[in-house]
């Protein structure tokens, strides 16, 4: 209730306000309504390729909220990681198994549809009963800080230490086990009994497979 | 807004002009709004002409490497040539393939080429001659920039051309292995100049003119950094993307008309851009190889003296332009002179040789930094 009628109290105000929390305003609609439309097409659109070009724009929209909310050096590593390495990637892996192939209806698709929006929509009316009822603590103004960088780096070297630190391990752990997974051993093979023992033409290396196939000489 | 730094230094044309349209009876807000306009066409048209000078350069420079005379009669030493190809772009048939996904395929030369164009935002020619001084300079080019493989994949996607696909592909691969040691490499600088925006990193470079740049402190970041902005742009030895003799011209092979011509100009925008961030990061930006203030105190001139600012200025913008085309000239002379390199040899030198040297020369920085704080920016 708190914050629908602070938002009424702004739109009523809207013709008063001054250039820049006017232009704010309208870019928080017009973002608003990029990153709901967006992200709306990122589900409900059946061509992959799409959704994934879609999220990239997911993305930009919330890297445009954070600059709003002057956090420039979070928007900037939003774009940097989000737009520019997750989105890339989910493109690549798409677009190197691109087999086009046709989805097949499923059984009952009418009814898990039905299902989902209606989860959807309970989770949505959840949220929107937690809104409009929790008093936030709502200011009009954000002061802007005169580095963010600066304050990010603070808050991470003194309270936010522990939570950095964890962070950075999961990252390594997490780059362990890509190393360990994209680099599998590799064995000559073995050549057959009687063959002449010459230098293979051929990839020398194979990944040790189970049951690999027998390449014939 | 070009925000002052203090220290009322250079010339603010913001204030002036603001002040000037109020003195006219344009209401503060309108003044205001009129000034925001300037600098965004002022930048626009300087990273156009810079694109289309860099054409003419290739033509020409090309043209000199190969011992022929290149462009001649277009206007004077050809300089109207970029124009005409401007006009012919213009009036050419915007094709798009009738196998092409139409949407995708208009919308991913105008992602690359606003990627390219938003990252001049935060370029400074003087002390206050920039757009926005941002407190993430460097970050934020470097984050703008990593949007362009998306536009790069989708004209791929979207041509449904094999060759344009592997194109896209190979163009997204190396940009996004290259984006990591430019990234280190600008990492480093930003640790010495104890911030990542722009106007800062020229400031700690100023001391004592050309012995101060950062090109004698960070020889090897500066190597990285010509190394990866060239595979960025996709220049010669590294221009796998649109290999002629492999793929035709890679992404851009279905493109014609105005939509190639985002492409291309969207490429020597970049490369502009590159020759931009190196003279900034590394030869001083706007700073005369001898300090500007020794110059006028040796003509004894008053720093506030309106002309002399005008003058230094102008100095500055000349001397930016100067190591920008340096740069290019650089690029284009490399073009001539060594051949392309493999996909596994690039992206080997990408992972294996040039990130570890780039978190060597991070850490090194960082020790040299702490041991002699005077030098390096403590």
């Amino acid at each position: 209730m708190l914050m629908a009628a602070n938002l009424g109290e702004q739109l009523a105000g809207l013709g008063s306000l001054s250039l820049a929390e006017g232009t704010q305003v309208g870019v928080l609609v017009i973002l608003a309504a990029l990153v709901t439309a967006s992200a709306m097409g990122v589900v409900l659109l059946t061509n992959i390729v799409y959704s994934a070009f879609l999220l990239g724009f997911t993305f930009l929209g919330i890297a445009g909220m954070y600059l709003l909310l002057n956090a420039d050096f979070v928007a900037a590593a939003q774009v940097l990681i989000y737009v520019g390495a997750v989105n890339v990637l989910i493109l690549f892996a798409i677009m190197l198994v691109n087999k086009r192939q046709e989805y097949k209806p499923l059984k009952l698709g009418n009814l898990r549809n039905a299902i989902a929006g209606l989860v959807c929509l309970g989770l949505f009316g959840l949220l929107l009963v937690t809104v409009t009822t929790v008093p936030w603590n709502v200011t009009t103004r954000i002061a802007p800080l005169p580095s963010s960088t600066v304050a990010i780096a603070q808050h991470f070297f003194t309270d936010y230490l522990l939570p950095f630190e964890l962070a950075s391990v999961l990252l390594l752990v997490a780059l362990v086990g890509a190393i360990v997974l994209a680099r599998r051993e590799f064995v000559p093979d073995t050549l057959p009994l009687g063959y002449p023992d010459e230098e293979a033409l051929e990839l020398v290396e194979r990944p040790v497979l189970p049951a690999s196939p027998r390449r014939e000489g | 807004m070009a925000t002052e730094i203090g220290l009322a230094q250079g010339i603010d044309l913001q204030r002036s002009t603001v002040a000037l349209l109020t003195e006219l009876g344009v209401p503060l807000v309108v003044a205001q709004v009129l000034w925001m306009l300037l600098p965004m066409v002022a930048i626009v048209l300087v990273a156009t002409v810079g694109a289309l000078v860099c054409t003419w350069l290739e033509r020409k420079i090309s043209a000199a490497a190969q011992q022929r005379i290149g462009p001649e009669y277009a206007g004077p030493f050809g300089l109207v040539i970029p124009i005409a190809d401007v006009a012919k772009l213009l009036v050419k048939g915007n094709l798009v393939p009738a196998s092409a996904d139409p949407l995708l395929f208009s919308l991913a030369p105008a992602i690359v080429f606003i990627s390219v164009f938003l990252c001049y935002l935060v370029v400074p020619f003087g002390q206050n001659l920039l757009i926005s001084n941002l407190g993430t300079g460097i970050f934020f080019i470097i984050a703008v920039s990593s949007i362009a493989p998306i536009g790069l994949l989708m004209a791929g996607y979207a041509s449904n051309n094999k060759y344009s696909l592997l194109g896209g592909l190979r163009a997204a691969a190396q940009s996004i292995s290259y984006e990591i040691p430019l990234a280190l490499a600008a990492l480093a600088v930003a640790m010495m100049s104890n911030g990542l925006d722009t106007v800062q990193i020229v400031h700690q470079q100023e001391g004592l003119g050309l012995l101060t740049w950062n090109v004698w402190r960070q020889p090897v970041g500066f190597v990285i950094f010509l190394i990866a902005a060239l595979a960025e742009c996709e220049r010669m030895p590294f221009d796998l993307p649109e290999a002629e003799e492999e793929l035709v011209a890679g992404y851009q092979t279905e493109y014609a008309g105005a939509n190639f011509m985002l492409f291309y100009g969207g490429s020597y925008a970049n490369l502009f851009l590159a020759g931009l961030l190196v003279s900034v990061m590394y030869l001083g930006g706007w700073s005369l190889p001898v300090p500007i203030e020794a110059i006028g105190q040796a003509l004894r001139i008053a720093p506030t003296e309106p002309l002399w600012q005008v003058v230094a200025a102008l100095l500055g913008i000349t001397m930016m332009l100067l190591k920008t085309f340096a740069f290019i000239f650089f690029a284009i002379l490399l073009r001539w002179t060594v051949p392309r390199v493999r996909i596994d040899q690039l992206l080997d030198l990408g992972w294996k040789f040039l990130l570890p040297i780039g978190l060597a020369n991070l850490l090194v920085t960082a020790a040299l930094k702490l041991a002699f704080p005077g030098a390096f920016g403590g």
